[in-house]
């Protein structure tokens, strides 16, 4: 009958209302919000450079020359060498590898950890909730900085561990999320029916679940890698991340403390690039967040 | 009220036994045997080591060492450091008056900026005034705090030399060298705090204006003025108090940063050179006084949101 209905109105005919998924709603959100798709240009542009960073520049970032100790920004080098005559920019490319993988590894240990411990707390409940939400709450409580900081002076100063406890200092952020988006959807009307058939409760857990919590993660991940750059620089500039002579802007920027006054620009490009990587982050999280949950606008 | 506050208190106590569970195995995660990194020179005496592990109790079964260091700690006994050879307590307590001082000046900046900045964009709503507010606050987000502050003494204190750009003088000291010394780290651990708080007030202060009352308000013929400021901000401040007090943790985050930055001889320095010094006991401690006063300002905070929000005073 509602066909007929439909037949019978010329105006539904000429514009057919074409059926779009939520995600594909949700990305046409996304686009229509400009600084948010900036944000993610200068995302790719950085992944782009770290991949192509040997094909992009011609200098060796470890590479010291003692001819071109801390020469000014010129067109050799167009943002000047380092205190061991290193190209600057150079290791600024390089340094985006460093700076790209840790804030990306980081999140993926926080989210593999949060994630199913949320999952599992809030579709538990009981004491399986209490006692993970406990945990978490004794974890943040210890400021993520410093958790980080003892966790990575306990384990020893590299990228590597750096990126372990920055990613398990972020994991009780995630598991709040996962397990508050758990609780909603558990509620719907699906979960029900599909318990109600006679699902076992880790199937209905991942299968109906954990799909439709994903928005929150997505948007809690990309926030997270945001702040997880930012803790890789700060462990970095602390000497608790990558070692020297690997190049990372928190590094760079340790060293470039002590020739404030001689060569500035060493101490300018690598935040530059650090503030420029954090802020695309966040607006891509920004406008995630506005384009999967558009009442929260 | 008071039922409010032992519910709190009664929640506090298993999150500050697991926060300790948590600072214990902390030291599990070393490598090696820590009796080897005290002993230092003298790590090849068999003797030595075995004295070393019988003081430290790293012979015992790791429940056995977890309670008497705990015991340790409720008896206000951190530990020694094993640098300096000073209790650990003793060494935090030089420290924390620094950090304080730093802590409260930052926060003061940030309740100066990010409030009056949340309310200008909240009340020019989607006009060019909240565009900038929320630019600023972005990027106020995105900027590492310990490269605001390189930047900051490049040009405060090299190109003008307008203030010191490191040191630190004690407020009962010199109160004008004092402030000198610590405005510019503050500004700088107050920034993101700052953008923070802008964003709560934003938020709080656009449900508020969309209240009833604020009508009521305007349609009385109160100036605009008025009714932002004596009616919506009010309301608005409740959640902002809370979410403000949430924010405590980066300030002792961002305080390691900045004290290493200008060299403050504070409670964030003081973590880090004992990083580097391998003193386990110090950083140990650092851990578990910060989460215990993070915790205790939380309580703090939730108190106060019960005083000053009228709907839940009688509670």
């Amino acid at each position: 009958m509602s066909t007929t209905t439909v037949a019978a109105s010329p105006a539904v005919a000429r514009q057919p209302v074409v059926p779009r998924s939520p995600s594909q709603l949700a990305l046409r959100r996304f686009l229509h919000r400009p600084v948010a798709v900036a944000g993610l240009v200068v995302i790719v542009l950085f992944i782009g450079v770290a991949i192509l960073a040997p094909v992009i520049t011609p200098y060796d970032p470890v590479q010291t020359s003692w001819t071109a100790i801390r020469k000014a920004p010129s067109l050799a080098h167009w943002m000047g060498t380092d205190e061991n005559g290193r190209d600057v920019l150079a290791r600024v490319i390089y340094g985006a590898r460093a700076s790209l993988l840790a804030g990306v590894v980081a999140v993926l240990i926080a989210a593999g950890i949060g994630v199913p411990a949320g999952l599992l707390a809030g579709f538990s409940g009981g004491w399986v909730d209490s006692v993970l939400s406990r945990i978490v709450d004794a974890m943040l409580a210890c400021p993520f900085l410093i958790l980080a900081i003892a966790l990575a002076a306990f384990l020893g100063p590299d990228l590597t561990n750096a990126m372990i406890a920055i990613g398990v200092s972020t994991a009780p952020r995630f598991m709040r999320v996962a397990r508050a988006a758990t609780l909603d959807a558990a509620s719907n009307d699906y979960v029900e029916a599909a318990r109600a058939i006679g699902n076992p409760g880790w199937r209905v857990a991942v299968r109906h679940v954990l799909p439709n919590i994903v928005p929150p993660i997505m948007v809690q991940g990309t926030l997270a890698i945001a702040a997880a750059i930012i803790a890789e620089a700060s462990l970095s500039f602390l000497g608790l991340g990558q070692q020297p002579p690997a190049p990372s802007w928190g590094s760079m920027l340790n060293s470039a403390q002590r020739f404030l006054t001689q060569a500035p620009w060493l101490a300018v490009f690598p935040g530059l690039a650090i503030f420029l990587a954090v802020l695309s982050f966040n607006l891509v999280g920004d406008g995630l967040r506005d384009a999967l949950d558009p009442r929260g606008r | 009220m008071r039922g409010h506050l032992g519910t709190r208190i009664a929640q506090i106590i298993p999150t500050l036994l697991l926060v300790s569970v948590l600072v214990f195995c902390l030291q599990q995660l070393m490598p090696g045997d820590p009796a080897l990194v005290m002993a230092g020179e003298e790590r090849g005496d068999p003797q030595v080591l075995a004295q070393i592990r019988a003081e430290l109790w790293l012979d015992r079964p790791l429940p056995v060492q977890y309670l008497h260091w705990m015991g340790n700690v409720l008896q206000g006994n951190l530990g020694f450091s094993w640098r300096i050879r000073q209790p650990v307590s003793e060494l935090i307590f030089q420290k924390l008056p620094v950090t304080l001082q730093l802590g409260s000046m930052a926060f003061l900046i940030a309740v100066l900026i990010g409030v009056p900045a949340g309310i200008i964009a909240a009340v020019y709503r989607n006009r060019p005034l909240d565009y900038v507010a929320n630019a600023i606050g972005l990027a106020g987000l995105s900027t590492p705090n310990f490269w605001l502050g390189i930047m900051l003494i490049l040009l405060v204190s090299v190109q003008w030399g307008l203030l010191p750009p490191s040191g630190y003088v004690p407020l009962t000291e010199d109160w004008r060298q004092s402030l000198a010394t610590t405005i510019m780290p503050a500004f700088v651990l107050g920034n993101a705090i700052a953008a923070i708080l802008m964003r709560h007030t934003r938020s709080a202060m656009l449900t508020s204006l969309d209240q009833d009352y604020v009508r009521t308000a305007r349609a009385k013929g109160l100036g605009e003025f008025i009714v932002v400021i004596r009616h919506a901000l009010r309301n608005a401040l409740i959640p902002v108090v809370t979410l403000g007090a949430l924010e405590l943790g980066t300030l002792f985050s961002g305080a390691v940063l900045t004290e290493q930055v200008f060299s403050i001889p504070g409670f964030g320095k003081m973590i880090v050179d004992a990083v580097f010094n391998r003193d386990y006991p110090v950083v140990q401690g650092v851990v578990l006084v910060t989460a215990f006063l993070y915790v205790m300002l939380n309580l703090v905070a939730d108190v106060l949101y019960v005083v000053i929000n009228p709907r839940l005073r009688g509670a």
